[in-house]
C-alpha cells in the first residue's frame, strides 16, 4: 500500500482503488494443540495446478539471454514434457520430433518474475468488494494467509502475461500492517481455483512493512504504533512471542505464530517493505537480534546508499526504476538505485507493485540500465535481464525451478519480437511448463476472465 | 527579443544562479524530429534566434555568425508538451502541507484557480525538465464538486534563468469530472452530475446577464465567484475539459453541445473512446488519454485498451497523451509514446507510426491547449525549446543531454541529480556524506 497515483486523479478509478474499507469481522477460531496444528498445517490448500500440454519444441536463431548473465546470440532452445532440454548455439541438433519455430531476429529470455504484486488481492475492477489485500484492523496479522484472498479472474494476470511475458508472480498482502501475513507464490497460468495457480513446493514469504504505512494507519486509529519506534517495540515483540511459542509444546495452536516461527526456522523467507536507508539497516540489526534474515527489501529507493551493507548481509532489493515522491520515506528515489546497487554487487530485482508496471518490467529495468550507463556504469544486457527473471526466482526461493534457462528446468519461456529492452519489443509467444499460453498471433491464445465475458472489449487485444 | 528574453538580458545583469540570455544557435547534421506528426528527418537542422525557432529541416542553411553544435549520432526536438499535470502543485504526495493539489474544504470550485499557487522551483519541475519536458498545463483535483477549477499553462524554464515565472497563461480551462468521479461527487449518481452542470452553467448564464450591482435569484447555489468562472465556459472563451471514461458517459458529453452550443470540449480519459471515436471525431472535440491503461479498473474502463489512442487517431480524432501526475511522471511520456510505436507490430492492435506518436507528446497537445504552431514543433516562429537526445527520444535508454526553453540552455541538476553525485561511491573514510556537495 502506497500512495496509489499511477492512474489518472482526473478518474474516479483512483478513488474506487484508494477506499479500502474494513470489515472487522471477528471469527472464532477453532482451538487446538500446536503439534497436531502442525503437522496437519503440512501442505494445507495445496497446490493443484498441473502444466498444461505442450509440444516438444526447437526456439531457432534469436538471441538468448539465459537469466543468469548469459548470452548466445544466434541460439538455440529446447523444451520438451514441460522442461528445457538444452539450450546452445546455431550448431546445436535439433532432435526429431521437435516443433522447429525460426526465431531469427527475436530474442528469448526466462518468463519474466514479479516478486511484488497485489494482483488478485487488489484486483481490476478496483471496487471496495474486491478489495482483499490489506487486513488492517491489528498491525500484525501473521496469520493472514494472501492467496485467501486472490481472486483468480482478475483480468491483470491476462495483461501480465500478454504484454509482460510473466509467468511467475508473488502477492503479497499490502504494507499497512508491521506484518501483513504470508504471501503466495502462482504460475501465471488461468484457473478457476487460487489452488490451480499455486507455485508447487514454492515456500512462503512473510511481508512486513517497516515507517510510514504502519504508524499512518494504527496512529491514525489512535492506537499502537503510532511513531517508528512504536514499529519497532510491536514487532519485537512480536518476535519475542513467537520464540517463547515455538519453545511450547503445550501452547494452543496460533495461526499467527506459526507463520513468524516459520520465519524463525529459516523455513519462510522475509520480504520487507523498506524505504528509506537508515531504516533498512535498523531491520537488519532487528534481524540480527531476533534470529530471522530478511531475503528482499521491497521498494527500497534508498538502497543506493547502503547497497555496501546490503551486499554484507546478502539481501535484494527489489526496486522500482525511478518513482518516487509520493510520500515523505520516498522522497530521495533516483533512477540510478538499481544500477548503483549492482554496481556495488548487491542484488537487484525489479518489481512492479503495480497491475499496469507489471506489464512492463522489462522496460523499467531498460530505464535503470540506462541511467546507469549515463553515470558509467555499464551493465550488460544479459544481467539486466536477470533483474526480473533469475533475481527475482531466487529471491522468492523457486530459483532452482525456474527464473532462468538453464536444463531441467521449468519451460518457462518468452520469445520476444525483438530485444526485450526495447520500448519497441512486446511478447510473441509465452510458454510456462512448456505449454504455449499466450500467443500475439492467435487471438484465441488470449486468456479472457470470467469478468471479461460478454462485455466491451472481450477478447481484444490489451 | 521576446518579452521573455528581454527579462532574462535584464537579470543576466543581476547575476542570478543560472541567468543566462537566450542564445542564438544551430543544431546541424541530427536526426530531427518536427514534431508535426512526420517521420524523423536524417541530417537535419534547426536554428534558433532571439528565442525563436527560425527554421528547421533538412539543407536549411546556418547563418555565419550562429554558434553550431554538431548533432552527429544524437536526435533533436522540441521540448515536449504534457497536457494535464500536477507540476508545480505539490512536492511530496502524502504530505499535505507540500500539496495544493485537493481542496477539499474550500467553498468555492470552478473559481479556484491554480496560477498563484505555482511553484517553478518544485522538484517535479526540475526532473521533468531532465526528461525534456519544457512546456505542460497543470490542473488540480477535484475538491468536493465536478468542478475541480481552472488550470494554467506553463513553462518548465528553470526559476531565475528566465526571470520570469512559469505562467504562460492563466485560467486556460475548466475541469468537470462526469462519470463515476462526477457522479460521486455530485450526490451519488450520474443523473445528480448532470444536474449539478446544467444548474451551473445556467447560474453562470443569468448571472453574466445580471446588470452590475443588481441581486441574484435568491436559490442560487454556486458562489458568485464560481458563477463568474463558468461564465466564460458557457460562451466558449474558456475551454471545458471533461472528466470521462464510459462509451456512454462520452456520448452525454458530446450531446451537451446541443445545449450550449458554444462549449470548447476536451475530453479527459476517455478509455473507452475507441468505442464512439468517430462521434468524437464528428463533434471535433480533441482527447487527452493515458495511453497504456488496458485493465477494466472500473466499470466505466471495461473497454480499456492500449490500442484505444491508435483507433481514436485513425478515426480522426486529436489525441494527446497526458494526464500525468504523481507516480505517471511527466518524463515517461516518451515511453508511453513509445509503447504506442510497439503496437503497429503487434497484430490485431492499433498504434502510432513514430511521428504520431510524437506529435501526441508535442504538437498535438500544444494545440489542445492553444499553442498550436506555437509550442511543441519547431516551426519558424514557434517557441526556441529544443532538445538534444543521445538517442531516439522514444527508446528508453535515450536522454536529453541539452535542453532549451525559449532559446535559453536550461541547467539539469536537481535533487536526484545531486543525491545521485553524492552516492556515487560510498566512501566515508574521511567526512561523512553530508560534507560531500
Amino acid at each position: 500500500m502506497r500512495g496509489k497515483a499511477v492512474t489518472g486523479k482526473w478518474s474516479a478509478a483512483v478513488l474506487a482503488a484508494l477506499a479500502m474499507t474494513l470489515t472487522a469481522t471477528s471469527g472464532e477460531a477453532k482451538s487446538s494443540k500446536k503439534a497436531e496444528g502442525e503437522a496437519a498445517a503440512e501442505v494445507p490448500y495445496p497446490s493443484t495446478y498441473k502444466p498444461y500440454p505442450g509440444r516438444p519444441t526447437a526456439l531457432v536463431g534469436a538471441t538468448v539471454f539465459d537469466g543468469r548473465g548469459g548470452r548466445i546470440d544466434n541460439g538455440t532452445v529446447l523444451f520438451a514434457q514441460g522442461k528445457l532440454v538444452a539450450i546452445g548455439g546455431a550448431d546445436m541438433a535439433i532432435p526429431d520430433g521437435y516443433d522447429r519455430i525460426d526465431a531469427r531476429g527475436k530474442f528469448i529470455t526466462p518468463g519474466v518474475i514479479d516478486i511484488h504484486s497485489h494482483l488478485g488481492v487488489y484486483p481490476s475492477p478496483g471496487v471496495d468488494a474486491l478489495s482483499d489485500g490489506n487486513e488492517m484492523t491489528n498491525p500484525t496479522t501473521p496469520d493472514v494467509w494472501a492467496e485467501h484472498s486472490v481472486w483468480p479472474q482478475d483480468p491483470g494476470f491476462t495483461r501480465a502475461l500478454a504484454n509482460g511475458g510473466v509467468t511467475a508472480i508473488q502477492i503479497l498482502p499490502g504494507s499497512g500492517n508491521l506484518i501483513g501475513g504470508r504471501s503466495v507464490t502462482i504460475k501465471n497460468v488461468p484457473s478457476l481455483t487460487v489452488q490451480g495457480m499455486k507455485f508447487p513446493g514454492a515456500p512462503y514469504s512473510l511481508k512486513m512493512a517497516c515507517g510510514e504505512n504502519p504508524k499512518r494507519v494504527y496512529g491514525s486509529k489512535g492506537q499502537k504504533p503510532s511513531t517508528r519506534m512504536g514499529n519497532f517495540s510491536v514487532d519485537r515483540q512480536a518476535w519475542i512471542d513467537a520464540k517463547k511459542y515455538m519453545n511450547d509444546p503445550d501452547a494452543d495452536r496460533d495461526l499467527g505464530k506459526d507463520t513468524l516461527a516459520g520465519v524463525l526456522k529459516g523455513e519462510i523467507l522475509v520480504q520487507n517493505h523498506c524505504y528509506r536507508a537508515d531504516e533498512m539497516a535498523q531491520v537488519i540489526d532487528m534481524a540480527k537480534e531476533m534470529g530471522y534474515k530478511v531475503t528482499a527489501f521491497h521498494h527500497a529507493v534508498e538502497s543506493y546508499k547502503i547497497a555496501d551493507l546490503l551486499k554484507a548481509n546478502g539481501i535484494c532489493s527489489a526496486v522500482w526504476a525511478d518513482w518516487y515522491g509520493f510520500k515523505m520515506e520516498a522522497y530521495d528515489g533516483i533512477p540510478e538505485n538499481a544500477a548503483l546497487i549492482a554496481h556495488a554487487g548487491a542484488c537487484v530485482i525489479i518489481h512492479s507493485d503495480d497491475e499496469n508496471g507489471i506489464q512492463r518490467l522489462n522496460q523499467e529495468a531498460a530505464k535503470a540500465q540506462a541511467a546507469g550507463r549515463r553515470i558509467g556504469i555499464d551493465i550488460p544486457d544479459a544481467q539486466v535481464v536477470g533483474w526480473f527473471t533469475y533475481n527475482a526466482a531466487k529471491a522468492m526461493g523457486i530459483g532452482d525451478r525456474t527464473g532462468s534457462l538453464e536444463q531441467g528446468k521449468m519451460a518457462d519461456v518468452v520469445l520476444w519480437n525483438g530485444n526485450p529492452l526495447s520500448v519497441y519489443t512486446r511478447p510473441e509467444k509465452v510458454w510456462i511448463d512448456g505449454a504455449m499460453l499466450f500467443d500475439a498471433d492467435n487471438p484465441k491464445l488470449r486468456p479472457v476472465s470470467d469478468f471479461e465475458l460478454g462485455q466491451p472489449g472481450e477478447g481484444d487485444v490489451k | 527579443m521576446s518579452r521573455r528574453a528581454v527579462l532574462a538580458a535584464a537579470l543576466a545583469a543581476a547575476a542570478l544562479p543560472f541567468a543566462a540570455q537566450a542564445q542564438d544557435l544551430a543544431i546541424t547534421n541530427a536526426t530531427l524530429a518536427i514534431g508535426d506528426g512526420g517521420a524523423p528527418i536524417e541530417h537535419g537542422t534547426v536554428v534558433v534566434r532571439g528565442g525563436k525557432v527560425v527554421a528547421a529541416g533538412a539543407g536549411v542553411a546556418v547563418p555565419a555568425d550562429m554558434q553550431t553544435i554538431d548533432g552527429t549520432g544524437k536526435w533533436v526536438t522540441p521540448g515536449l508538451f504534457t497536457p494535464m499535470t500536477d507540476l508545480g502543485l505539490w512536492d511530496v504526495e502524502a504530505v499535505d502541507t507540500s500539496n495544493d493539489l485537493e481542496a477539499d474544504d474550500s467553498p468555492f470550485n470552478a473559481a479556484l484557480d491554480v496560477a498563484p499557487a505555482l511553484n517553478p522551483s518544485s522538484q517535479h519541475v526540475a526532473i521533468s525538465r531532465a526528461g525534456g519536458v519544457t512546456r505542460a498545463t497543470v490542473a488540480a483535483f477535484n475538491g468536493k464538486s465536478i468542478f475541480a477549477g481552472q488550470g494554467a499553462v506553463i513553462d518548465l524554464a528553470a526559476a531565475g534563468s528566465t526571470g520570469a515565472t512559469m505562467l504562460m497563461k492563466p485560467r486556460a480551462f475548466q475541469f468537470v469530472a462526469l462519470g463515476e468521479q462526477g457522479a460521486k461527487l455530485a450526490g451519488g449518481s450520474r443523473v445528480a452530475a448532470h444536474v449539478a452542470l446544467r444548474n451551473a452553467l445556467r447560474e453562470a448564464k443569468e448571472l453574466a446577464a445580471l446588470p452590475a450591482g443588481s441581486q441574484r435569484q435568491s436559490d442560487a447555489m454556486l458562489t458568485r465567484p464560481d458563477a463568474l468562472a463558468l461564465a466564460k465556459v458557457l460562451d466558449g472563451s474558456e475551454p471545458l475539459y471533461v472528466g470521462v471514461e464510459r462509451a456512454a458517459d462520452i456520448r452525454s458529453v458530446l450531446a451537451l453541445k446541443g445545449e450550449f452550443p458554444k462549449l470548447n470540449l476536451v475530453l479527459v480519459g476517455a478509455s473507452e473512446g475507441w468505442l464512439v471515436a468517430r462521434e468524437i471525431a464528428a463533434a471535433h472535440v480533441p482527447v487527452i488519454a493515458m495511453p497504456l491503461r488496458d485493465l477494466p479498473d472500473a466499470f466505466e474502463t471495461l473497454a480499456a485498451t492500449q490500442s484505444n489512442v491508435g483507433r481514436m487517431t485513425k478515426a480522426g480524432v486529436k489525441v494527446a497523451i497526458g494526464m500525468f501526475t504523481g507516480g505517471n511522471q511527466p518524463r515517461y511520456a516518451t515511453q508511453q509514446a513509445g509503447n504506442l510505436v510497439a503496437l503497429t507490430r503487434l497484430p490485431g492492435a492499433a498504434g502510432l507510426t513514430w511521428g504520431q506518436a510524437f506529435a501526441a507528446i508535442s504538437s498535438i497537445p500544444a494545440e489542445i491547449s492553444g499553442y498550436g504552431g506555437k509550442a511543441g514543433v519547431l516551426a519558424p516562429g514557434a517557441v526556441g525549446d529544443v532538445v538534444l537526445w543521445d538517442g531516439d527520444p522514444l527508446e528508453l535508454s535515450s536522454a536529453p543531454q541539452e535542453v532549451w526553453i525559449d532559446g535559453v540552455k536550461q541547467p539539469l541538476d536537481n535533487h536526484q541529480t545531486r543525491l545521485r553525485d553524492r552516492y556515487k561511491d560510498l566512501d566515508t573514510s574521511v567526512l561523512p556524506k553530508a560534507y560531500d556537495w
